[in-house]
């Protein structure tokens, strides 16, 4: 993705870089941060406004306690401590798109402190290993409107603003300069969004900007930090805009090269913010002006301090749910999961949800998660549709994998109902009634099958009195061949042993 | 008592020049006249006489007559009728009312109509009253002087060659002329209790908190607080009676229960301990005041108030304090006037920063400018440690002075300014001294309690004087009554 730079590997692995992440989360409010207006992306310009959210003179905040709840639960699940009495303070700056002259957000008091990621990555020798990123804090402000510079015919000469965002309760949150590679900035935003979606607070959907995400890059000679540790951090430089966790990691990788390739040439890095350029595959330097901002942080006299009590907060936790990492753990453990396939089930809250509904329905857990994370999931993946768009519903899942179970229907009669209800938009149980498999269940006929697949398979059948009793797995295969798939597959794996062994 | 030559005279409407709210209810009321034609009368007065006072900024005649035909409607129909039925009042152009211009007498906000009523405004609506316009003041509500409008000076009416003080001098001086029964004002560090003072009427900062501030164009948010202005202590409690109480638009509102204040104004005095700080009595307090406060206190004794003596003993860095906290927040509100969604917008501005920069400077007057000068000073970078947070600091002890003292005494009297009402133009070169005009009050701003301006005489030049009197938070019934035995004693 990033435009190759041509770095040797010898001149990169002389460098360590250093990236700590911002990332902006806009919560899934009713209402806005400190006004009724509808929280809801997009609408008509300028609709979901009122005196408050405008900035107009006179008008003041009130704080939404939904929005201190999802804050709160988002610090927990990332492991912050909660602080009791937390400030709102004023970040002053000048901006068409924040029409107090002010955001309200929190800066020496924020609402939460000290949390941590344990995320994939990757030792000095290469081995695997999880690695943890400290998180410095969690805090609450409000989101900016947007200026709208394309797309009117006097674009050229104007800008028009979109105030419909403004006062959309964000919480922003800081790790720790604890990254190392684009690698790790990838996995860290991964975990962090697997989360957020699992508390609910959070769409975390990129592409409407509910998400969106700041790195500071900084590289320094890897001697140099052996021999005087953080003091040896470089100068950051802070690289902007980008819209996919793919493209951040891009962007870092050329961000860490570009920066070797300054000081590889006698050069120094200049602390500044940095635009991604995705087209072009490269950052681009922000106007310097952008960085010579005193925000003028003072408290915000027009809200009193927050305070979230213990109680407060128990009725708040009372509402988290269990995370990614317990419920794989759990299911691993409750279910006889493997390791890839609790992960896989719990990559997100509802598949999470959803397999454990039919879990305790049916027969064999092990079963519906087989069934759900491949013939289901594959399905869904080639209609391009999600969970809840799926045709089979709960109890199909669990009928489907209670008749396989039972060895009433074959695997490859299981695919054939399925794709059947993929096709046709039915559910399982539907597609079943009418399309159930004319299985042969009938005895006789199923040994007549069996003694003509003998009577052509003479090598096979002496090794099969030799002691190579596995062999009759091709018996099996060739008789539910001749069936054409429909003979009763536990019926004739017995009379298939008995007939060998007779 | 004496008057000076230069007070206005008039013969349009006289009657209206002392006519205090309960009379003026009671007209309405009892059918001798009907809110209607008392509009107008005072549309009247206001055409004849404004123009020598320049009070009124804009007339809300519209509203005011449908409110009071619908006054009248419900005194003829017998409907219940609020405490203020039918009562004319001024509005001080610092609060909203939906549809009018709302210009904090800056040229910044020419032009804008505010889509929302001011919750203060809108309650004295449902109380009855007729809202007859907006009052001038000192631009964003900075200055002692009402002299820093965009909209020109306002006149004191009992000496129109002289300042009605600031910043609420409209508001002040309409009620003390008879253009208004009695108006709202705002205080940020006296502007208030000063007008009310150099006017001769009552003006009450209520407790921080105990009036809502949704819809007061803010000057300084932890200090600003809207009051009335009346003719008679009587008529300042009804009015606070109906501001006061907690709104779910103001988080700085407070929840705690409203006094009655008008009913507890029939309780005695005699007891209550009255506390004279020694600090507000010192150098540069005119000889003439100092009498006139000295005789407020003989009454008060008289009466049967115990007076002692108290000490506020950081009520020296008052002054600074104030003006590093206010500008501070004062250079953060007014970043919403930039000149993108309402008001001026500089016809030269060809980039982003021009349209700022040029807006802000061709439509902000001098002191408005200095202050947002002062305020992000004081709040940048290297500086907040020594002037923002060092200030915090010291509002928190000077708060602590006037707790201290409420342990012994029951309310606190002293001067509201050092000199009367100077003549205009007289201050206007050395903002300095202007500011330390508001020694006396901006310590009561700073610590949050509640204050007013009771008038309680008049120099020899027939000068109004004004006496200050501080009570404790929330509680305005006490101040009140405290008040209105000062006020008792100068009608006999
Ligand atoms: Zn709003």
């Amino acid at each position: 993705m990033s435009a190759a730079l041509a770095l040797s590997p010898e001149v990169l692995a002389k460098y360590q870089p250093v990236i700590g992440l911002e990332v902006h989360v806009q919560l899934l409010t009713k209402t806005k941060a400190f006004c009724g207006c509808k929280n809801e992306y997009g609408g008509e310009p300028n609709t979901h406004v009122c005196p408050v959210c405008l900035g107009l003179p006179g008008a003041l905040p009130v704080l939404n306690k939904q929005a201190v709840e999802y804050a709160v639960l988002a610090a927990k699940a990332i492991g912050c401590e909660i602080r009791e009495t937390s400030i709102f303070s004023r970040k002053n700056y000048f901006y068409p798109d924040s029409p107090k002259g002010y955001q309200i957000s929190q800066f020496d008091k924020p609402i939460a402190e000290n949390g941590e990621l344990i995320v994939p990555g990757f030792d000095a020798a290469g081995n695997a290993i999880s690695k943890r990123i400290g998180i410095t804090r969690l805090h609450m402000e409000e989101d900016a409107g947007k200026s709208l510079h394309d797309g009117f015919a006097d674009s050229a000469s104007r800008t028009y603003i979109d105030l419909n965002r403004c006062g959309t309760p964000l919480v922003e949150i800081v790790s720790e300069p604890d990254l190392r590679t684009a690698d790790e900035v990838f996995e860290y935003l991964t975990k962090l969004k697997e989360i957020l979606l699992y508390t609910g607070v959070s769409d975390c959907n990129m592409e409407e900007g509910s998400l969106r995400c700041d790195a500071n890059v900084s590289v320094m000679l890897k001697s140099d930090w052996e021999a005087r540790g953080t003091a040896a951090y470089g100068t950051k430089a802070e690289v902007k805009n980008v819209n996919s966790f793919r493209y951040i990691r891009a962007a870092v990788e050329y961000e860490i090269e570009r920066q070797i390739g300054v000081i590889e040439d006698g050069g120094r890095v200049v602390q500044e913010s940095r635009l991604w350029n995705n087209a072009e595959g490269r950052t681009y330097s922000m106007r310097s002006k952008e960085q010579a901002h005193d925000y003028r942080y003072f408290p915000e006299p027009d809200l009193p301090a927050l305070v979230v009590g213990a109680e407060w907060q128990k009725n708040i936790l009372s509402a988290m749910p269990e995370l990614p990492e317990a419920r794989r753990a759990r299911l691993a453990s409750e279910y006889g999961l493997s390791t890839q396939d609790a992960a896989t089930l719990t990559t997100d809250r509802e598949l999470g949800d959803f397999f454990q509904q039919a879990a305790a329905l049916a027969k064999s857990p092990k079963r519906v998660a087989a069934i759900l994370l491949s013939e289901i999931t594959m399905r869904l993946r080639g209609g391009e549709l999600v969970l809840g768009q799926s045709p089979v519903s709960l109890n199909g899942l669990v009928l489907a994998a209670d008749l396989a179970e039972a060895g009433e229907i074959s695997s490859k009669q299981l695919k054939q109902l399925l794709d059947s209800c993929f096709t046709e938009s039915k559910d399982f149980a539907f597609i079943y009634d009418r399309d159930k498999p004319q299985q042969i269940s009938d005895t006789s006929a199923i040994e007549a099958m069996i003694d003509e697949v003998i009577a052509a398979n003479p090598a096979q059948v002496a090794q099969f009195k030799g002691g190579k009793r596995t062999v009759s797995a091709f018996f099996v295969g060739q008789v539910m061949k001749l069936s054409k798939g429909q003979a009763n597959p536990a019926l004739l794996n017995e009379l298939v042993v008995k007939k060998l062994d007779a | 008592m004496p008057e000076s030559p230069n007070a206005l005279k008039s013969t349009v409407n006289n009657d209206l020049s002392t006519l205090t709210l309960a009379e003026a209810r009671a007209a309405v009321v009892s059918g001798t006249t009907s809110a209607t034609a008392l509009a107008e009368r005072y549309y009247e007065r206001i055409a004849a006489v404004d123009p020598e006072i320049n009070s009124y900024l804009a007339l809300t005649k519209d509203r005011a007559l449908a409110q009071a035909a619908s006054v009248d409607a419900a005194v003829k129909s017998g409907a219940p009728l609020g405490p203020l039925a039918g009562v004319p009042i001024g509005i001080k152009d610092v609060l909203t009312l939906k549809g009018a211009p709302a210009t904090a007498a800056s040229k910044i906000l020419n032009g804008y109509h505010p889509p929302y009523d001011a919750t203060a405004v809108a309650k004295l609506e449902a109380a009855g009253a007729v809202l007859l316009g907006k009052l001038n003041c000192d631009e964003f509500a900075m200055g002692g002087s009402n002299e820093n409008s965009a909209y020109g000076p306002v006149h004191n009416p009992r000496s129109l060659d002289r300042v009605p003080g600031g910043s609420s001098g409209g508001s002040a001086a309409a009620v003390a002329a008879g253009l208004c029964a009695a108006s709202l004002g705002t205080d940020t560090g006296g502007s208030i209790r000063q007008p009310a003072a150099f006017c001769g009427v009552v003006g009450v900062l209520p407790t921080y908190g105990r009036v809502s501030r949704y819809g007061l164009i803010a000057f300084a948010s932890s200090l600003d607080r809207i009051g009335p202005f009346a003719h008679s202590v009587a008529d300042a409690a009804t009015l606070l009676e109906v501001l006061a109480g907690t709104d779910t638009m103001d988080s700085t509102s407070s929840a705690q229960p409203v006094g009655s204040y008008s009913a507890d104004l029939a309780k005695p005095v005699a007891g209550l301990r009255i506390g004279v700080p020694e600090e507000y009595f010192g150098e540069g307090l005119d000889p003439e005041i100092r009498a006139a406060i000295e005789k407020s206190l003989d009454d008060l004794r008289a009466a049967g108030c115990s007076i002692q003596k108290v000490s506020l003993p950081h009520t020296s860095y008052a002054v600074p304090t104030y003006y590093v906290l206010a500008t501070a927040e004062a250079s953060s509100n007014l970043s919403r006037m930039d000149g993108v969604r309402f008001g001026h917008r500089s016809a030269e501005a060809n980039t982003l920063a021009n349209m700022y920069r040029k807006s802000r400077d061709e439509a902000f007057g001098p002191e408005v400018k200095r202050r947002i000068l002062l305020g992000t000073y004081v709040l940048s970078a290297g500086y907040y440690d020594a002037y923002y947070r060092k200030a915090q600091q010291v509002r928190t002890l000077l708060t602590r002075d006037f707790l201290t003292v409420f342990n012994d005494v029951d309310a606190i009297v002293c001067p509201v300014t050092p000199t009367p009402a100077w003549k205009l133009g007289e201050k206007t070169e050395d903002p300095i001294q202007m500011y330390l005009e508001d020694i006396y009050s901006v310590a009561a701003s700073l610590a949050g309690i509640c204050g007013m301006s009771v008038p309680c005489g008049t120099t020899k030049d027939g000068l109004p004087i004004g006496v200050q009197v501080l009570g404790k938070h929330f509680d305005e019934s006490t101040m009140l009554r405290v008040g209105a035995a000062i006020e008792a004693a100068q009608v006999k």
